[in-house]
């Protein structure tokens, strides 16, 4: 009995297996979170697909068909491993795309030295990517932490408070972004005092036992990495005890409509903050796509549209000047290349596989009853990134 | 500074007093029906979108109104789901409800998606209470005032429902003994159908009442599930008051924890339960639970395979080494973690099935063979061999120690406090970040040159689990597999024989650690590396999952059940968008269409064949 069991489950699996490439195709293999975090991944997806889209109609890959194949990671990066086994093995895709947290960041760039297949990643924002465990395999398009965190800390040295506080989720993103933010603050402003520090569980937080913690510290100014339901939680605590009350706070990512929008008329008034103010950004590359994305959608932005209509762009701008899907010559093709995207020129730099695309910088405010952006400005990654001999010595040896 | 411990305090009642009203849900239902509802999160977080969605249609100033009329609308859907669901199951082997109750969890994950959308959504603050009240010169929130307050009314409120009313009679009868209140005509049926409804109710009144501070969000049931098992086995399962003590001791060691050591909160709660438990067995307020009446098992009796039996094991054995001749990667890839958790399901089946102890925190040995592999490959060069033997044992250590602790308790306890125990190890996984990585994990653990290939892996995992599972059934009937079996069906008995049952549950612990210890070894070399949900609640309860499906009261269940959920989810995951939907869907239906898991089903009518030769 068992052996038909099995043999019928064998079955199932085998299924699944699909036809051929036809002929005049270029595959890609794209992985993301997509059941884990669909408030990123759904804006995410609409941006590939529109760039898909658009590629196609202007040609595809020097007249070859561009065909994303896309899979769910479950927010596990062991699923991230099968999901790119299987777009490698089965389909044979010629690049690997995607990911958003660092996690399954770092295991698909693993997996792509180990399969020798190129990986661009869209989000994930751990330094390690690109540097303590780059590999000439990876490259990744978004501003990585180090980049967050020295616009903020070029700002927060402006400042005239001394005290400082910090909030952060207690894993890797959090922790990786509290200590680059507070090396940065420190060497620009010796006198600065780090005063205390509150590390809630991602997604779990108390947040009036955190708010009341770090008043009790009675800091001049916060920082802040708090976000998604958790920053909903520690705003509307802070409010309604006066936290942020003549306090400035510093906060990574806020500005970003996944997370800013949801807050409507309690988002914060006054956090410096870096994000994506879509609403007011008049250049002509910016009003290109986000024409065409309303067109599409009937839908504004958000910056995962960014992210994902951007990192599959740079894709097939890579396989354009590859002319191959030979990994050696994509990888050759990929290093320096420059390419225009929605917030201005990009280069993914030789020296580190890390996108120049920047992030916007400004203050929080309330318009209309709704959280926006204001006094804004665009920071490119490559004023902030750290200069090639820098860099070389924060990558092992290859 | 006075004034900062006050407001910490009220801080901390509060976030007790939302926390109670959820865990004394559970409590109840689980006092009466023995059910560990899985699917309670997932009541409170449906109790959060219904509020919103009725404050979203009708107002702000509806507030009020749309809290209890979510809460009364989910409770008529978690009456709806006992009823269709629930009832079919009462008899069928203990924790196949929580099975259920977990495929509704799974389809409630991705219904919440289709219906109410991905982004977090935030709901008014209560009328009334938006502000804050002057204390002692420390600004509190008015609406936590409120739920302080509210606490100790609905603990007040269930008190005297529980003791002057006709129902509440009923409900501690049952609790205090099921059968006998059974014998005295009460009608069970309709009982257990209230006592679930007031359970969600309760629940989803909790998570209407977290509107105004929190974001609605589809994450929350997982969220607050876990939480609220701790703080009903603290307090003493069945028990509401022990579960008003537990939270506000929980909450309060929390925000009170956060001023000395900032990062506690991750594990506090898990290391309050097992101090707990390591000193009164049955949480704060529990009462021993009656001992078993001997419930004869209808299982059909365990036969060790025949020599047919060990023949057709070869021919299979043999008929899978040569698979690799005719699939391709991807599916000899899929093979291999098919496996791995078969390995894994049987490792736990050991002491689920032949010891009657549930582990609910068997991912620990899992995650500690895992991390003791790609550590000892990794800081010390092992190679592949010496690795999977060095993770075998961390693992099996691992299980010596924490089985000696573990193997004092039984039932519900045993499978809480392994729960606690995993969730130990997890954090340390997660915060050693020099050693573990963190977060991060271990990378670039690959298998060498003869198994880098999927085809040589493959046969290398093949080499590993067959013999492994051969063991195990070995082991299934020995001697010693039929004391261990002695010690679940009858303690007594079993200590009448002379069998030391503590000795002998504590050896199976450690041999089931061992067999979850090597299957996470080879895990770490199919994917090349090691993060901390190898050792996370999930995986525990995916292999909870494996056995029930396969079917707890048999031998080959557990194979089986690994063989299907793990190829069923890898393949939806691949194929939709809405696995967990059509996962959570396929359990539902398997749980009643077949009680018995896969294996335990399809026996059935040789079993009769059997009876009438």
């Amino acid at each position: 009995m068992e052996r038909r069991a099995w043999a019928r489950i064998l079955g199932l699996v085998l299924l699944a297996t699909p036809a051929g490439a036809s002929a005049g195709e270029v595959k890609i293999g794209e992985i993301n979170s997509y059941s884990a975090l669909p408030a990123f991944t759904e804006p995410y997806r609409k941006g590939w697909q529109l760039a898909l889209e658009e590629i196609n109609a202007q040609g595809g890959i020097n007249g070859d068909t561009l065909t994303v194949i896309s899979k769910d990671d479950a927010g596990k990066p062991a699923d991230a491993i099968t999901a790119a086994n299987e777009l490698v093995s089965k389909d044979g895709v010629a690049l690997l795309a995607g990911g958003f947290f660092s996690n399954i960041g770092l295991a698909l760039s693993d997996f792509a030295a180990q399969k020798k297949i190129v990986y661009l990643a869209g989000e994930p924002l751990t330094d390690a990517l690109v540097w303590s465990k780059g590999n000439r395999y990876t490259f990744r398009l978004r501003p990585s932490n180090y980049v967050q965190a020295a616009i903020l800390a070029d700002a927060a040295a402006k400042l005239p408070a001394k005290r400082w506080a910090t909030i952060a989720p207690n894993y890797e993103y959090g922790q990786s972004a509290i200590a680059a933010f507070k090396k940065l603050l420190s060497a620009k402003r010796p006198d600065v005092e780090w005063v205390g520090e509150q590390w809630p569980p991602q997604g779990k937080i108390d947040a009036g036992s955190v708010a009341e913690a770090i008043a009790a510290t009675n800091p001049e100014a916060i920082v802040n990495v708090e976000f998604g339901a958790d920053l909903v939680k520690l705003v509307r605590e802070g409010n309604t005890r006066g936290l942020f009350e003549g306090r400035s706070v510093v906060s990574f990512l806020t500005g970003e409509p996944e997370y800013l929008d949801p807050l409507k008329a309690e988002a914060p008034v006054g956090w410096y903050t870096t994000g994506y103010p879509w609403y007011g950004i008049d250049t002509p590359e910016h009003k290109a796509f986000i024409d065409a994305y309303k067109t599409k959608y009937n839908d504004y932005p958000r910056l995962g549209s960014v992210v994902g209509y951007e990192t599959i762009k740079a894709a097939a701008a890579i396989l354009a000047k590859a002319k191959s899907t030979d990994t050696d010559k994509l990888i050759a093709a990929a290093e320096g290349i420059e390419l225009p995207s929605p917030f201005g020129p990009v280069t993914f730099r030789a020296s580190d596989h890390q996108s120049t695309l920047g992030a916007f910088f400004g203050k929080t405010a309330l318009v209309d009853g709704k959280g926006v952006m204001v006094d804004f400005s665009y920071k490119s990654g490559a004023n902030y990134l750290p200069g090639d001999a820098e860099v070389k010595a924060l990558r092992p040896a290859e | 500074m006075l004034q900062h411990l006050f407001a910490q305090g009220m801080s901390g009642l509060a976030s007790a007093s939302s926390l109670f009203l959820v865990a004394s849900g559970l409590s109840i239902v689980f006092g009466v029906t023995r059910t560990v509802n899985f699917a309670h999160g997932a009541f409170y977080m449906l109790g959060a979108y219904a509020a919103y969605t009725l404050t979203d249609r009708f107002g702000p100033s509806s507030f009020w109104v749309a809290v209890v009329a979510a809460a009364l609308i989910v409770a008529v859907i978690g009456a709806l789901v006992e009823m269709t669901l629930l009832r079919r199951i009462y008899d069928a082997p203990e924790l196949f409800q929580l099975l259920a109750t977990f495929g509704v969890t799974l389809m409630v994950e991705d219904l919440v998606l289709v219906i109410f959308g991905p982004e977090d959504l935030l709901g008014p603050r209560a009328p009334g209470l938006e502000g804050a009240v002057v204390l002692l010169g420390k600004r509190i929130p008015a609406y936590d005032l409120f739920l302080i307050a509210l606490g100790p009314l609905v603990l007040g409120a269930l008190w005297l429902l529980f003791h002057r009313s006709r129902f509440g009679v009923l409900v501690r009868a049952a609790t205090q003994d099921r059968e006998m209140a059974a014998a005295l005509g009460v009608n069970q049926k309709w009982l257990f159908t209230g006592v679930f409804a007031l359970g969600v109710f309760l629940a989803a009144l909790g998570g209407a009442l977290q509107m105004p501070r929190d974001a609605v969000n589809h994450g929350m049931d997982l969220r607050v599930i876990v939480d609220v098992f701790v703080v009903v086995v603290i307090g003493g399962l069945g028990s509401t008051f022990g579960a008003f003590v537990a939270a506000i001791l929980v909450s309060l060691l929390n925000a009170f924890g956060i001023l000395i050591l900032p990062k506690i909160s991750l594990v506090l709660a898990f290391l309050v339960m097992a101090g707990v438990l390591g000193l009164r067995p049955w949480g704060l307020f529990g009462a021993k639970p009656s001992p078993v009446r001997a419930v004869v098992s209808r299982a059909r009796l365990w036969r060790p395979l025949d020599g047919r039996g060990w023949f057709a094991a070869a021919i299979l054995a043999g008929a899978l080494a040569a698979a690799p001749l005719a699939l391709d990667d991807y599916a000899l890839g899929v093979g291999s973690e098919v496996l791995i958790f078969a390995l894994f399901a049987a490792s736990l089946h050991l002491l689920m099935s032949v010891g009657g102890l549930a582990s609910f925190g068997h991912a620990a040995y899992f995650g500690l063979g895992a991390y003791g592999a790609a550590l000892a490959a990794k800081a010390l060069g092992a190679h592949l061999p010496l690795a999977l033997a060095g993770g075998v044992v961390v693992a099996g250590l691992g299980a010596a120690l924490f089985g000696r602790l573990a193997v004092t308790l039984s039932g519900v306890y045993f499978a809480m406090l392994t729960l606690a125990v995993a969730q130990i190890v997890w954090s340390v996984a997660f915060q050693w970040v020099d050693v573990t990585g963190g977060d991060n994990g271990i990378v670039g653990v690959w298998p060498p040159a003869y198994a880098a290939s999927a085809r040589g892996f493959f046969w290398l995992t093949l080499g590993v689990v067959a013999p492994a599972l051969a063991a195990l059934q070995i082991v299934v009937f020995s001697p010693f597999g039929y004391a261990l079996r002695a010690t679940r069906d009858s303690e007594l008995r079993a200590e009448a024989l002379g069998i030391d049952r503590r000795q002998v549950q504590w050896a199976a612990f450690v041999i089931a650690g061992c067999g979850a210890g090597l299957a996470g070894g080879l895990y770490v070399y199919l994917k090349g590396s090691v993060f901390p949900d190898s050792v996370g609640i999930p995986l525990s309860v995916d292999g909870l999952a494996m056995v029930l499906i396969g079917g707890v009261e048999t031998v080959l269940g557990p194979i089986v059940g690994a063989v299907a959920f793990k190829a069923l989810s890898i393949w939806l995951i691949s194929k939709t968008d809405y696995s967990k939907l059509a996962l959570g869907a396929i359990i539902v239906l398997g749980v009643v269409a077949m009680p018995k898991g896969l294996v335990g089903s399809l026996f059935i009518p040789r079993a009769l064949v059997e009876k009438r030769r």
